[in-house]
């Protein structure tokens, strides 16, 4: 009888179309690991019915033939998608009890691929945070956590990370706006891709900046990610912010291994870096030299600035973005004679304190006589930093750096100290800003016996030569992914 | 003391008009006028989580028209922004509009003003901006409702210059808008049904001194409420600086029923709409080349119209203006003429602008649903040329063709009104009456020659008005003088 707690989903697709084992099978056995595992708090609800009957519809299909390419493959979805006639709450208490009546654009694509949701998946309110603890259905938790210790899986796609690290999915999908794919990844040992920003559609994921948000995949290898990217990406003419593209073949070209030229950013060596991290650096450049890369040192002159820059943008376009939960027309609301205090009841008790902040945050730097000072200033920088870039990229073909700052934290460690959780953002924010593509990949354990994931990123639309530079270190690394 | 002749107004009109297009602005959704409440309303509209705008390139195209129909600059790239406030028909908590970047630069239009003088009235700009949903309050007196039906229809903002000094202006400025904003299609521009929408901007000063503080008024939403709101402003303005006292900056709102504005609220309590470039948009480029195929096909302005009005069929200017304030007018007047190259044009526009025109108010219809269509009154007015009827029974005709829709030539028919040409025929008519009334005839002759016009009574009156009034004078002279 077949692992299928350890399958991946290349080795999944195998033994589905192989016929070796029924998608109904698969599927049973995901739901009874999510079900026992639930102290990992990685799903705040599981689709059981529908998933169950869905399997049995695939197995039909693979019996004639007729197999989709993600037949009959049971996965996790952030709970940010919108998901039809199925709770969608975004880890809101705003949205507790909201079921859309449409389907997301990317979710649509893994459905019609075959696919089958499994549950939808606990992250950050809103997608704000770096630890899941924002939640508020709880947090979920590391899988690679001690029995005396607990450690965050990251955020905002925390659960989507743990459901893949526990053994509880076959693989996930997230969003990133400042690194909520890359970062949970890296602490929990998965490889999370955030696509180049435009090359998946938002339509229908719940927003939280706009301008940054991406939809990727989270797997248990870079393979995977590729098949899933497949599937996920492509234009949407219902968001018009997203590319025009020809149809991807990201997996198939994973197959043709690239000789690389690769960057290192001079700036991200700080001294604050622990000397840990700067020692997996060096084992991650080695790896590439062995596989015929050159290493290129690189400037990027505005890094420092990123993080408040990040913080400045994200927040106003999530105040604004927000501003529709207001209990007029769904969601929760708490009725008062007067509008002005159901305004105020409903959002005071339907958001949790890291949203509040955001948004205040947020009004803040857009209001009269901020405005210039901060929100205008921000986007020349980003401007700056997005420019950094483009004269990286002239010399280089992907840069390799640290996903975040340390492996992951205990609990409750950083919660109340905002500025100390927005530090863990250093490495992925400036990516965003500028809309690249950037993967996190697992290069081996702390001295904590925890994960840790490093980061590579790509120009616009290049996903193929991050992915290949990606399965350099995936190789090299041969992380293992057992726990203890 | 001073007298209202030693002050100015200086007033500027911010105008709303609702975009003529069958789908929303950024949803898709329909725009049917008088749906059911929340019938025609999109996920878009509604603000669900996740939901994202896309522009709807015709309504887009139909601003570059309005742009080009008010020698208007077009930028080649603009920005969406947010405009955030909460309001419960305010679905996303913000209104997409354009701040620092709109579609439409500078432009102008001119006005015709009673004096028979022309004023060049610039304009500021004008942008594309979503309309927001509907409060309904006095359904229920504890309850508000929100019909969603209109949120989210493309709206233009066209902001004048303070170039406007008066009422009249102000009204003739909107006049003339509307009449460019109907011939090239953009917007249907209806005050009743709220698609075309005014906002005041108004100051006062003495000549020659600086500018005043100004206020703005909402809701004035007829050409009749302009006037008013701005009389009775520009004397409110006045008597609060004459009695010392200062002018607030605020909003105000006009009072239809009583004539009057009222505060609304003053400047500390504006709002800050802190605007911000819309991320789920990226900027609006318009090439020349788009530009240019729109210009090929943008339909006649009223101006041209008119130029060519008093060129071709040498009309006065007045009566040129009264036909292209409406594109349906002039359609009927060119109606009439191509249908008959030797109508006299005059004469047709007197009809229009005389009988028509005042048949049409008293029944309150619009020259688009005549009774009497173009042809119609065409025929009529052959029928006087030919002398088949007289001018006199030829109103008469027409107020039936107004209320029956039947043809002038039926109605003629029909009654037995041609007209007695025939000399013969009058001038037995005349012997009888005469022989008839041989005491008038004496008095006639010794002098009383006021009772001609009774002898042409009554020969009318036997004819039922049908004789021809230069033959009967004609005859009756003649008999008259033996």
């Amino acid at each position: 009888m077949t692992d299928l707690k350890n399958i991946n989903l290349e080795k999944c697709l195998e033994l589905l179309k192989g016929k070796k084992i029924s998608s109904k099978e698969l599927v049973s056995f995901y739901l009874k690991e999510a079900e026992s595992n639930k102290k990992l708090n990685a799903y705040i609800s599981l689709n059981s019915e529908n998933a169950i009957k869905s399997a049995e519809e695939s197995d039909k299909r693979i019996a004639k033939n007729q197999a989709r390419p993600l037949e009959g493959v049971p996965l996790a979805i952030k709970d940010l998608f919108c998901t039809k006639d199925i709770l969608t709450t975004a880890a809101s208490k705003m949205l507790k009890n909201f079921k859309p009546t449409y389907e997301s654009t990317v979710t649509k694509k893994l459905w019609d691929a075959g696919a089958i949701l499994l549950g939808k998946t606990n992250l950050d309110e809103f997608a704000m945070g770096s630890s899941n603890e924002t939640s508020f259905f709880g947090a979920s938790i590391n899988p690679w956590s001690k029995d005396n210790k607990q450690y965050v899986p990251g955020g905002s796609s925390g659960g989507s990370a743990s459901a893949v690290s526990g053994n509880i999915t076959i693989a996930a999908i997230g969003t990133d706006t400042g690194g909520s794919i890359r970062q949970p990844a890296s602490y929990c040992g998965i490889v999370g891709l955030k696509p180049t920003y435009g090359r998946c559609s938002r339509w229908g994921i719940v927003s939280f900046a706009s301008s940054l948000d991406q939809a990727g995949p989270m797997t248990k290898t870079v393979n995977d990610s590729a098949l899933m990217l497949d599937v996920m990406a492509g234009h949407d003419k219902k968001d018009s912010t997203s590319a025009d593209l020809e149809k991807t073949n990201f997996y198939k070209n994973l197959k043709n291994s690239k000789k690389l030229k690769i960057g290192i950013p001079k700036q991200y060596k700080n001294d604050q870096l622990s000397k840990e991290i700067v020692k997996f650096w060096e084992l991650g450049i080695e790896f590439f030299k062995k596989n015929n890369c050159e290493i290129v040192e690189i400037d990027l002159p505005h890094t420092e600035y990123a993080l408040a820059t990040y913080y400045i943008i994200s927040s106003a376009e999530a105040s604004s973005n927000l501003a529709r939960y207001d209990g007029i027309r769904y969601g929760l609301r708490k009725n008062s004679e007067d509008i002005n205090d159901l305004y105020e009841q409903t959002r005071s008790d339907g958001f949790g304190d890291e949203v509040k902040r955001r948004i205040m945050i947020g009004t803040y730097v857009l209001s009269a006589g901020y405005y210039d000072a901060y929100y205008l200033k921000a986007q020349k920088v980003r401007s700056k930093i997005i420019n950094d870039f483009n004269q990286a990229f002239e010399k280089v073909d992907v840069i390799f750096t640290p996903t975040a700052p340390s492996d992951a934290f205990e609990q409750g460690s950083k919660i109340d100290d905002p500025i100390q959780m927005y530090l863990n953002d250093v490495f992925t924010v400036p990516v965003s800003l500028a809309g690249l593509p950037a993967i996190s990949v697992p290069i081996g354990l702390s001295s904590n016996n925890l994960p840790l994931g490093f980061q590579i990123i790509g120009k616009r639309f290049d996903e193929d030569s991050v992915l290949s530079a990606a399965k350099i270190i995936e190789e090299s690394a041969n992380f293992k992914k057992e726990k203890n | 003391m001073n007298n209202l002749n030693d002050w100015e107004t200086i007033i500027g009109l911010e105008i709303h008009a609702q975009i003529v297009s069958k789908s929303k602005l950024f949803s898709g959704a329909s725009t049917d006028f008088g749906s059911e409440p929340n019938t025609q309303v999109s996920l878009v509209d509604a603000a669900m989580p996740g939901m994202l705008p896309v522009i709807n390139k015709y309504c887009v195209e139909q601003v570059i028209k309005t742009g080009l129909g008010l020698n208007a600059q077009i930028n080649k790239r603009s920005v969406f922004d947010r405009k955030n406030y909460f309001y419960p028909d305010l679905p996303q908590g913000y209104q997409i509009s354009q701040f620092t970047q709109p579609i439409v630069g500078k432009g102008s239009i001119e006005i015709d003003l009673k004096d028979g003088s022309s004023k060049e009235i610039g304009i500021t700009r004008l942008h594309l901006e979503q309309d927001a949903g509907k409060s309904v309050h006095d359904l229920e007196p504890n309850k508000s409702y929100i019909d969603l039906n209109r949120s989210g229809i493309a709206l233009m903002e066209i902001v004048s210059e303070p170039d406007i000094r008066s009422a009249e202006e102000a009204q003739e400025y909107v006049k003339k808008l509307r009449s460019i904003l109907r011939y090239i299609g953009t917007c249907d521009g209806n005050m009743e049904e709220g698609s075309l929408r005014c906002d005041v901007n108004i100051s006062v000063r003495k000549k020659g001194e600086e500018l005043g503080t100004r206020c703005e008024i909402k809701n004035v939403n007829s050409i009749k409420s302009i006037g008013q709101a701005i009389d009775y402003e520009f004397k409110r303005q006045i008597e609060i600086i004459k009695s010392g006292g200062r002018i607030d900056q605020e909003t105000r709102l006009f009072d239809e029923k009583k004539g009057e504005t009222r505060s609304m609220r003053s400047k500390e309590e504006a709002h800050d709409y802190r605007y911000f470039p819309d991320p789920d948009l990226p900027p609006l480029d318009i090439n020349d080349d788009w530009t240019n195929e729109i210009k090929k096909n943008l339909p006649e302005l009223p101006d041209v119209k008119k130029a060519k009005l008093i060129n071709q069929h040498k009309i006065s200017s007045y009566d040129a203006s009264i036909l292209v304030s409406d594109k349906n007018n002039a359609e009927f007047f060119d109606k009439i003429i191509d249908g008959n190259k030797k109508r006299n044009p005059k004469n047709i526009v007197n009809w229009i602008i005389g009988d028509l025109f005042s048949l049409l108010n008293k029944n309150n219809l619009k020259i688009k649903n005549s009774p009497v269509k173009a042809e119609d009154l065409g025929e009529l007015i052959d029928l006087i040329e030919d002398s088949t009827i007289s001018r006199k029974i030829a109103k008469n005709v027409f107020e039936e063709m107004f209320k029956t829709k039947k043809k002038a030539r039926d109605i003629i028919e029909k009654k037995g009104l041609k007209q007695i040409t025939n000399t013969d025929e009058i001038e037995s008519i005349i012997e009888k009456i005469l022989a008839n009334n041989k005491d008038k005839v004496e008095q006639y002759k010794s002098g009383k020659e006021k009772l001609f016009g009774y002898f042409v009574g009554q020969v009318m009156q036997e004819t039922k008005g049908t004789a021809n009034p230069g033959i009967v004078n004609e005859i009756l002279k003649k008999k008259l003088a033996n």
